[in-house]
């Protein structure tokens, strides 16, 4: 049998210029993230337990504070941070260098899918071919994601929020376009069906060597608007399981709150309509970790801050 | 992706891009020591599988844009989603985000006009891509030296760049 050579044994280019543009675009999103102090992944793994409400409450949070926040909705076929954070219908500056981001009412330079689609109910779709999507969606999508981080005019920023969905997978190809992440926040429930799959996202995170990993633990019971009370709403304890299994520290418990979840519809983040309210202080607890570990927060404001936060 | 020319041991260079309009693509590749041609055809899937890498078999002929994946794959794009930085009134005690670089008019090597019918044959292109496609022009005319862009300007540059629909 002839001996074939093999792709690596053979480092005379074709001339098809593939490999230049891939680098091209790496480089572009190397050259776009380096404005940026600090990218924070917010996942989960697990479906529905609040990640983008969580994401567009603490970058308004933390916007509140004066920060430069971006928010980059990694969720193409299930957008809404523009909807939670009130940009729905902006227009997109379309500029040389980039493409302009939409700035929110409380200052969060905000990309989502939502304000590139036409209809509000479209389902999101690709152009032809029809069939094969299989094949080629993942990498397109990807691809996607890659503009939405390296594209956009996010300008200097000291936090860039990505807001991940569900699926571990889409977690490791956010890892994949951004390998050296800051800060990856975990959100979960007390359910043990949240902790089972966020364990999987913790190590994967683990695995990737991700800056700093913390978990968020929403939904932790409901205080009643009347007298106080605090009832559970989920059997368990599944942050601090994990916590105690994995070592990564709960950063911020947050309590349900059916304000929460109306304030977001309507485009104002409640730590902005009421920054007084349980959950809300509960969310201005985690953007002071979240600042501590970006360095960026003046030291005489944070252990106070953090424990009345309840995290 | 590499291909061999078995005879001679050597790698066959990238020679030719054609795209035939129906999905597929033809790259043919030439061995450099005996001139053997071959052409790679690849299916609808295929072919969109390299350009969903955002890449394009042969190189480039212009730039990539910002979010021309997203703007050339994405159906049923929002019409107004995107404008050109001088068309988007700033809301009142809204601060503009700084351009970070200068804009295609602000470009050193000399300002191109769009005559009416050039500029109203880009009107009818979408507006998703429109501050895309006119970049696009407007780069390929100041290349070549032209001030004016015409219908027939963008006829050639189309043609000389291969920008199927634009």
């Amino acid at each position: 049998m002839r001996k074939i050579r093999t792709y690596q044994e053979v480092t005379h280019e074709t001339g098809s210029g593939l490999l230049e543009q891939v680098v091209d675009q790496q480089r572009r999103l190397a050259d776009r993230l380096a404005r940026v102090q600090s990218v924070v992944a917010v996942a989960s793994g697990k479906g529905g337990v609040g990640k983008s409400a969580v994401t567009a409450n603490l970058a308004a949070a933390l916007a509140s504070r004066g920060l430069a926040v971006g928010a980059a909705d990694a969720d193409l076929n299930g957008p809404s941070l523009a909807r939670m954070l009130g940009v729905s219908g902006a227009r997109l500056a379309d500029r040389q260098s980039g493409v302009a981001p939409a700035q929110s009412p409380s200052g969060v330079r905000v990309i989502s899918m939502e304000l590139l689609q036409e209809e509000e109910d479209a389902p999101l779709r690709w152009r032809e071919p029809g069939m094969g999507g299989f094949i080629w969606q993942s990498t397109l999508e990807t691809g996607v994601l890659r503009e939405f981080l390296g594209d956009v005019e996010w300008g200097e920023l000291d936090v860039l929020l990505v807001d991940v969905p569900p699926g571990t997978d889409k977690i490791g190809r956010l890892l994949e376009l951004v390998p050296d992440l800051d800060q990856m926040l975990l959100v979960t429930t007390p359910s043990e069906a949240a902790r089972f799959v966020v364990s999987k996202s913790v190590r994967m995170a683990r695995e990737a060597a991700v800056g700093t990993i913390a978990l968020v633990s929403n939904m932790a019971g409901h205080t009643c608007s009347e007298c106080g009370h605090v009832s559970e709403l989920f059997t368990g304890d599944g942050a601090n399981r994990l916590e105690e299994e994995s070592g990564v520290p709960v950063w911020a418990v947050i309590p349900f709150d059916p304000r929460l979840g109306a304030a977001t519809d309507s485009g104002t983040p409640l730590v902005i309509s009421d920054p007084e309210a349980h959950s809300s202080r509960a969310i201005f607890a985690l953007a002071d970790r979240v600042e501590e570990h970006v360095g960026i927060r003046a030291e005489d404001t944070t252990e106070d801050a953090v424990e009345e936060g309840g995290s | 992706m590499k291909f061999i020319c078995l005879d001679c041991d050597d790698v066959m260079a990238f020679a030719e891009r054609q795209i035939p309009g129906d999905g597929t693509l033809a790259a043919v590749f030439t061995c450099g020591s005996c001139g053997r041609e071959m052409a790679m055809l690849t299916n609808p899937m295929e072919t969109q599988l390299v350009s969903s890498m955002g890449v394009k078999i042969g190189g480039r002929e212009v730039p990539a844009q910002p979010m021309e994946l997203a703007r050339t794959s994405l159906e049923g794009g929002r019409e107004g989603a995107f404008a050109l930085s001088e068309d988007i009134p700033l809301a009142s005690g809204e601060t503009a985000i700084p351009d970070e670089s200068a804009d295609a008019g602000e470009v050193a090597t000399g300002r191109v006009v769009w005559t009416a019918e050039a500029a109203g044959r880009l009107e009818r292109v979408p507006s998703f891509v429109r501050g895309m496609v006119k970049r696009i022009y407007t780069d390929w005319a100041r290349e070549k030296g032209v001030s004016e862009i015409t219908p027939d300007v963008m006829d050639r540059a189309r043609t000389e760049l291969g920008l199927e629909g634009m």
